[in-house]
């Protein structure tokens, strides 16, 4: 509202504040502390703890900083008489019902009850009576309950409201009586339900996983990026003797602000699974065996040389988007001085004709997401594939953004918004017509008629003040991903909206800024026309490309396949002759770039398990074996340092050069599967973070129908279903799903059974089996 | 000149019945408005002239709080009447609702037609089952006669009303708390600012009143401010509906002028049952401080008369106890109450309500320790006036009104570990 300032007073201090601020905010800001419990930054005030009276002259009670809008002149005491004794009275009675056994508390060190009782709690306690106890209930493997140590701030209940835009906490029952709880038994399922655990300022709702396992002060402190999605959420760290125990939001107000996704915050627990690789190994006569670091330097030297046979265009390198900067920079530069341009990060996308975005990106920042007024999704699920741009993206919906999805599959949503499910092919459809609705006539808009919707979705990015049309995941992994492109760009441009991508992975942006797609190699190319080398970095075969039947075959013509990696497992132990032991998320230092193209460089922080070491140190002893020049840099600023320097201030950005009027690959007839990647099993890491996968987000491989279409089939729920794609076949159980339209099948990727199956969007067959 | 304003057809045959009530002269004033479109601000000032201070229990004056809403701003604004009478004691509303609901229709029309509502609730104690099936029958009554809904008789004018029954908390009985019921949601006081004349029902500008407020607004218009005013004393306009309970021969509901010697209301209500002495009178609902009943027999029922003896006039529950009761017990059952219908938001109230009856239950049952008293001392001033609502003050007031007047008694108690009655 009114941007006027105003001169207040607050103990004796004249300090300049927004008139209508709250008085907690300016005195925060002016670095005066008022203690607090329900008060939350981002959450709405309710008042509700009055740890935070205060004294206001000329009211004769005090008032809570927390909802006491300042006026000018107003002058403010948080150390009188009056308000010390308000905030020692609330501070008695929060105890009174507290367990006070610190000691045996898992917030115990960590807890703001703790903190501010030492400043306002008496050490004689005047209440003789027992205490309230409440039953903890189960909400789910990610956060315990302690419910006994509840002080009613409702900092849990707001943020399932406010935040994670889903009412799952909730207050029951009366005065003494009142709890926090679901209800009903549930657990708590929201994608960001791990913040409960930092809003809570007690021991009342804690990690589960983390529980019990350490006290705050044995734990040291280190800052990281998160390693999944393309929003580079920061983090903390916090490791003991080497090992990490948690991880918890660092505070980023352009990035995650204070908030971390599930899958950002529990994913460490993948670091120490079972099948984690901690030695180098090398297959001889079929049988994997533990060698030491020089052996296999040396046999994955050789293998690939030989490989090469003096071709470099007989080798290739397939890298992960979630490897870092310098890891993709270093496996480049050693391709290249083997004479070979074939790198590429797009594992899971299967078109690659031209005139795609060479480096894409957000388009924007990303708190801008937040600003915008009209927005176009295409072929992207937010929540489950960046869970916090999802989270900007409901901001902007709170505040009147008309947001439109175009997607195979009706998504659960929470917030207002217009979905158009289509089939895969219909969605070219539905964005061709959007493009007629703002008159154009190119390719194949010409051939499409522009409904009211979609007239009134091209008036609404075009009159919008900040309009966005931005493609996700599944609009990258389509068949037809380059018209998809060309048909976003053209609505964008004619409409004025910024065009932006939401990448999947956490250096999508950065991969594609070091492998310069268009000049490089193309996943698919490199695999249809089978090299005799590959190097592999930080992938699985079959859960981690678009065409997991295509990649094995490659693989198994291969001469030589060369896997650095964090992890073993059933693919990599068929493709691969040497397995180098990757250290992953926590254990390297590297470098990052987010979906805004954010440059985001961490320290290796956590020992790296077994004899597992740093990618870009793997890389550059690799390229020493093999006598390439430019591989002795000492440490990774320095490679950080080079990549710099090549990219010369090059930016990423979203130029397409599209035809829109090329061949569809999709074919507009017949059955289409979609095959997303389901939260929890987008990468190597996350597939073995024990707790997630207990969520009610793990999901099985299965073929998801809708009803009419089972009934076509004669297929139905818990029969199975013989899933063929090529010669790539599959049985698995049929699920019948009213978010999948009709004549299309959800048979997700990155799931155990899904290997043999070829793209992951693509004309599919299914019969009952 | 006794039930002149709300319970004026009492007596009469069936006056819930608008056939009825409207051969009594109801909904004449409603028609006069409406055909001469009597401008707002006018109705306002006569209910200022009126001196009508809102029943429910706080006192604010109705005219003034009307004011607060601008009629003609756009969006929607909406009328809330508080029937939830949750007080103890208090029983007022009730009979308004069984025996002349339709004078509380026609004050909530008015009301509406003042502040530009279109839109109305009567939010009905839980309870109050017979009460709520007798005021929707006249909310249907009137909407058959056009009185209620579009184009009310022709004016133009749209109003419909609907009927909110509770669901037994007394915090609902709480403005805010009551709109966020209305709106479905757990009954929890709301913080204020913003009032609910800014931010209401659904976040739009809501005046919310009393049931025995808005059924005087029809005799007031009628009759005048200045007759209304004139019926009470200076600051304490018109009459009062008292809900008199306790050790009496007659309990009952009387409407009687304010000012009103508190001798001749106990005499209209029979006098002390037994013919035992008055030991002490609680003058408005649970809420308020109690006066020992030596005092109480010179007051007189108005605001200001009991405030200036330490308690409040409150919803005009009058609670009389002869010397037969235990004072201790008595606390104690009031403070239970309170206990029990804290809605628990905010930590002096959730907290310092069970400790307060935890100690005066320990008193009562023979375990209290002298230091118990100044216990209660310390602690019910850190629950009053350190809420997000009234509650706090409602359950601190008791406490300290009986450790004023009574603490004696208290200490008997803790040392012989039984009554002193
Ligand atoms: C705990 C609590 C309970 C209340 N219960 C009632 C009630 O039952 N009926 C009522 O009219 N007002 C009740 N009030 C007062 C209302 O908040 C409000 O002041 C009143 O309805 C306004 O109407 P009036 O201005 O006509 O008095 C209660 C207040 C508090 C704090
Ligand atoms: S004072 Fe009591 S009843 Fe009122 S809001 Fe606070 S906890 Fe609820
Ligand atoms: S922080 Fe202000 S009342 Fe809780």
């Amino acid at each position: 509202m009114s941007e006027q300032l105003v001169t207040i007073e607050i103990d004796g201090r004249e300090v300049k504040a927004k008139a209508g601020a709250m008085l907690i905010d300016v005195a925060d800001e002016a670095g005066i502390h008022i203690p607090r419990f329900c008060y939350h930054k981002k959450l709405s005030v309710s008042a509700n703890c009055r740890m935070c009276l205060v004294e206001v002259e000329k009211v004769p009670r005090p008032l809570p900083a927390c909802a006491t809008p300042v006026n000018d002149g107003m002058k403010v005491k948080t150390q009188s008489p009056l308000a010390v004794t308000a905030q020692q009275g609330t501070m008695e009675f929060l105890l009174i019902n507290h367990p006070l056994d610190c000691p045996i508390c898992d917030q115990g060190g960590e807890c703001e009850l703790q903190d501010v009782a030492v400043g306002y709690g008496s050490d004689v306690c005047r209440y003789v009576e027992g205490k309230r106890v409440v039953a903890d209930k189960n909400i789910g493997p990610l956060v315990a309950t302690d419910l006994t140590r509840c002080i009613q701030c409702t900092r849990c209940v707001r943020f399932g409201a406010e935040i994670a835009g889903v009412r799952e906490l909730g207050a029951t029952g009366r005065g003494e009586h009142m709890q926090i709880g679901t209800y009903i038994e549930k657990s708590v399922d929201s994608e960001l339900s791990g913040n409960i655990i930092d809003v809570c300022p007690v021991g009342s709702l804690t990690s589960k996983p983390f529980r019990f396992r350490a006290r705050a002060w044995e734990l040291v402190q280190r800052d990281a990026v998160a390693p999944h999605d393309s929003m580079g959420s920061n983090v903390h760290l916090h490791l003991r003797n080497g090992e990490i125990m948690r991880v918890v939001p660092k505070e980023n107000e352009a990035v995650n602000e204070c908030w971390l996704s599930d899958r950002d915050r529990y994913s460490y627990q993948g670091i120490y699974s079972e099948d984690r690789l901690t030695k180098p190994l090398v297959k001889k006569d079929g049988e994997w065996q533990e060698v030491d670091w020089k052996e296999a330097l040396e046999a994955a030297a050789n293998g690939l040389k030989a490989a090469a046979g003096g071709d470099g265009d007989q080798l290739a390198a397939l890298v992960s988007p979630n490897s870092t900067q310098e890891e993709i920079w270093l496996a480049k530069k050693l391709l290249q001085g083997m004479g070979s341009d074939n790198i590429d990060y797009r594992l899971r996308q299967g078109d690659f004709r031209p005139g795609q975005p060479d480096r894409p990106w957000l388009g924007m920042a990303i708190a801008e997401l937040e600003e915008l007024d009209a927005v176009l999704i295409i072929g992207a699920n937010p929540r489950q594939d960046q869970p916090l741009l999802g989270h900007r993206l409901r901001k902007a919906a709170m505040k009147g953004a008309t947001i439109t999805y175009i997607n195979p599959l009706q998504l659960v949503l929470n917030y207002r918004s217009s979905q158009w499910v289509t089939t895969p092919a219909g969605m070219l459809e539905e964005l061709a017509a959007v493009g007629k609705g703002l008159n154009l006539r190119r390719g194949i808009i010409a051939q499409t008629k522009a409904e009211d919707r979609h007239k009134a979705l091209a008036a609404s990015l075009k009159e919008a003040g900040k309009a966005a049309v931005l493609l996700g995941p599944m609009a990258l992994a389509h068949p037809d991903a380059s018209m998809i492109w060309g048909l976003a760009d053209a609505v964008a441009e004619s409409s004025g909206a910024t065009l932006g991508l939401l990448p999947e992975a956490a250096n999508s942006t950065g991969a594609g800024m070091i492998c310069e797609a268009e000049n490089n190699g193309k996943v698919r190319e490199l695999l249809e026309n089978p090299r005799k080398g590959y190097l592999l970095c930080n992938l699985e075969p079959s859960l981690d490309l678009h065409d997991p039947a295509l990649a094995g075959k490659a693989f198994d013509k291969a001469e030589f396949v060369v896997a650095l990696s964090a992890f073993r497992g059933d693919s990599l132990d068929a493709a691969a002759d040497v397995q180098l032991p990757l250290a992953t998320f926590g254990e390297t230092s590297g470098t990052f770039v987010n979906a805004a193209g954010d440059w985001q460089s961490f320290a290796g922080a956590a020992k790296p398990l077994g004899e597992a070491r740093p990618g870009w140190k793997i890389l550059r002893v690799l390229g020493n074996v093999l006598e390439i020049s430019g591989f002795d840099q000492d440490d990774c600023g320095q490679v950080l340092a080079e990549i710099e320097e090549s990219l010369a201030g090059r930016k990423p950005e979203n130029k397409v050069k599209v035809d829109v009027n090329e061949e569809r690959w999709m074919p507009a007839e017949g059955m289409a599967r979609i095959g997303d990647v389901p939260i929890y099993a987008a990468d190597p890491l996350v597939r073995r973070a024990s707790a997630l996968q207990e969520t009610v987000h793990h999901v099985e491989a299965a073929v998801r129908i809708n009803a009419e279409t089972a009934k076509g089939l004669g297929l139905e729920e818990g029969g199975q279903a013989l899933v063929s794609q090529g010669d790539g076949q599959a049985t698995l159980p049929v699920v019948i799903d009213e978010t999948v339209p009709a004549n299309c099948a959800r048979v997700q990727s990155a799931l155990a059974g899904t290997e043999k199956l070829g793209a992951a969007f693509g004309a599919v067959t299914l019969t009952k089996a | 000149m006794a039930n002149e304003v709300c319970l004026r057809f009492l007596g009469k045959e069936t006056p819930w019945k608008l056939k009825n009530y409207q051969s009594y002269g109801g909904y004449e004033v409603l028609k006069k408005i409406l055909s001469e479109k009597t401008p707002p601000a006018q109705i306002i000032e006569e209910m200022k002239t009126s001196n009508l201070r809102g029943r429910g229990g706080a006192g604010f004056p109705t005219g003034v709080k009307w004011g607060f809403i601008n009629r003609d701003a756009p969006g929607k604004k909406y009328l809330v009447c508080n029937s939830d009478e949750g007080e103890p004691g208090t029983f007022k509303d009730r009979d308004i609702l069984r025996y002349n609901p339709h004078q509380l229709v026609e004050g909530m029309i008015i009301a509406a037609y003042v502040i530009g509502a279109n839109l109305g609730y009567n939010y009905i104690r839980g309870e109050f089952w017979n009460e709520y099936r007798r005021f929707q029958d006249a909310i249907d009554e009137a909407r058959e006669a056009g009185l209620l809904g579009e184009n009310i008789l022709g004016s133009g004018f749209d109003f419909e009303l609907h009927c909110h029954l509770g669901a037994g908390a007394y915090v609902c009985g709480e403005e805010t708390a009551l709109l966020e019921s209305i709106e479905g949601k757990k009954g929890q006081p709301r913080f204020k600012p913003p009032f609910p004349a800014m931010v209401g029902l659904y976040g739009e500008p809501t005046i919310i009143n009393n049931t025995e407020s808005l059924a005087s607004v029809p005799v007031i218009l009628e009759k005048g401010g200045e007759w209304f005013k004139n019926l009470g004393v200076e600051n304490s306009g018109g009459t009062k509906l008292f809900s008199i309970s306790g050790n009496i021969n007659n309990p009952g509901v009387f409407e009687v002028p304010m000012g009103i010697k508190f001798s001749e209301l106990l005499e209209m209500a029979g006098g002390m049952k037994d013919g035992r002495p008055c030991k002490a009178v609680i003058p408005g609902g649970s809420s308020a401080p109690v006066i020992p009943g030596a005092r109480m027999l010179d007051l007189t029922m108005d605001y200001d008369c009991i405030q200036k003896a330490g308690s409040m006039l409150g919803s005009g529950a009058v609670i009389v106890m002869d010397d037969r009761q235990c004072m201790v017990k008595v606390l104690e059952r009031m403070s239970y109450f309170y206990y029990e219908e804290s809605c628990g938001q905010c930590t002096p109230c959730r907290e310092g309500t069970g400790w307060l009856y935890r100690v005066v239950s320990r008193i009562e049952n023979g375990e209290g320790r002298m230091e118990d008293l100044d216990l209660l001392d310390d602690i019910t001033p850190k629950i009053s006036g350190r809420t997000i609502c009234a509650l706090g003050d409602a359950a601190a007031g008791p406490v300290q009104g009986m450790l004023r007047h009574f603490r004696d008694e208290f200490e008997y108690h803790i040392t012989h570990k039984k009554c002193m009655v």
